[in-house]
């Protein structure tokens, strides 16, 4: 997965709307018309935004059928998932040796305190 | 050294801007607290395994500055992290400006808390970066450190079945 792609799959995910959109997409398939309902948007914008979501790879769009039902496509989630989970690791690895040293500090603290 | 723990660490992104990082430390929050304020104690396990610090200068009072210099001690290579304090709270709070030295302009605050339990301590970071690009930017470069980390890994393993 190269950055750039990730880049607009930020951008994409970076509008509540769109995260919106993607929330109902997430629980089945929805037309245009479905989408625009609970969030009061005209169609043009509710189209908008999802050839946004579509360039990103995060929705498609079926071609049977006038109202061309969207669909989740769940992969760049999952690269930003990806993502996000080796920086987690990074930190944990970083908290790991804090805690490792916090446990030599413990038990200076410890034989000082005997020493008392 | 005591065996290698792995302390609970668990991200998140609340908003566009920010990151929420916490770990559970199997210490009280005195000494978490100290071992993050002390230089002589921060050159003990800030950065990654391979590295060391060569410049280790914290002056902890509100509006005093902090510099650490980490040395690559394979490739030589030297990055300096540097920012300010803004409120310090022993042993619960510390607040500070944090930045890579290599990009000027580009830093974001942290917002340290320590609770404590049962002897241990929650340690929460929270970093507010100004621009969801210098926060993406950031996560970034810690992914790049991770996986170097994960092929020098694989490296030491090579060698050891080798």
């Amino acid at each position: 997965m190269s950055s750039d792609q990730l880049s607009v799959t930020f951008a994409a995910l970076a509008d509540p709307t769109r995260r919106a959109i993607l929330a109902r997409v997430a629980q089945g398939e929805a037309t245009v018309m479905e989408l625009a309902g609970p969030f009061k948007l005209k169609l043009p914008t509710v189209s908008k935004h999802l050839k946004v979501l579509r360039q990103a790879g995060l929705v498609t769009q079926g071609r049977q059928a006038q109202w061309r039902p969207c669909r989740l496509e769940p992969a760049p989630l999952k690269d930003v998932a990806d993502w996000v989970e080796n920086y987690r690791e990074n930190w944990e690895e970083r908290m790991g040796q804090l805690d490792d040293y916090l446990q030599v500090l413990k038990a200076e603290e410890k034989k000082h305190a005997r020493k008392k | 050294m005591p065996v290698k723990s792995k302390p609970v660490v668990t991200l998140s992104m609340p908003s566009d801007r920010e990151v929420v990082i916490t770990a559970v430390l199997d210490a009280p929050r005195h000494l978490v607290f100290e071992a993050a304020t002390t230089p002589e104690h921060v050159k003990r396990w800030w950065g990654p395994r391979r590295t060391t610090l060569t410049v280790c200068e914290i002056d902890l009072r509100p509006g005093g500055a902090w510099r650490y210099v980490m040395r690559d001690n394979e490739t030589g290579r030297e990055d300096g992290f540097s920012g300010v304090y803004r409120e310090i709270t022993p042993p619960e709070r510390l607040v500070y400006t944090e930045g890579w030295e290599g990009l000027p302009g580009h830093d974001y605050l942290v917002t340290a808390t320590m609770e404590e339990k049962d002897g241990k301590t929650t340690l929460t970071s929270r970093l507010q970066y100004k621009s969801v690009e210098d926060r993406d930017g950031h996560v970034n470069s810690g992914m790049e450190g991770g996986m170097r980390e994960t092929y020098d890994r694989l490296g030491e393993h090579l060698a050891a079945i080798a």
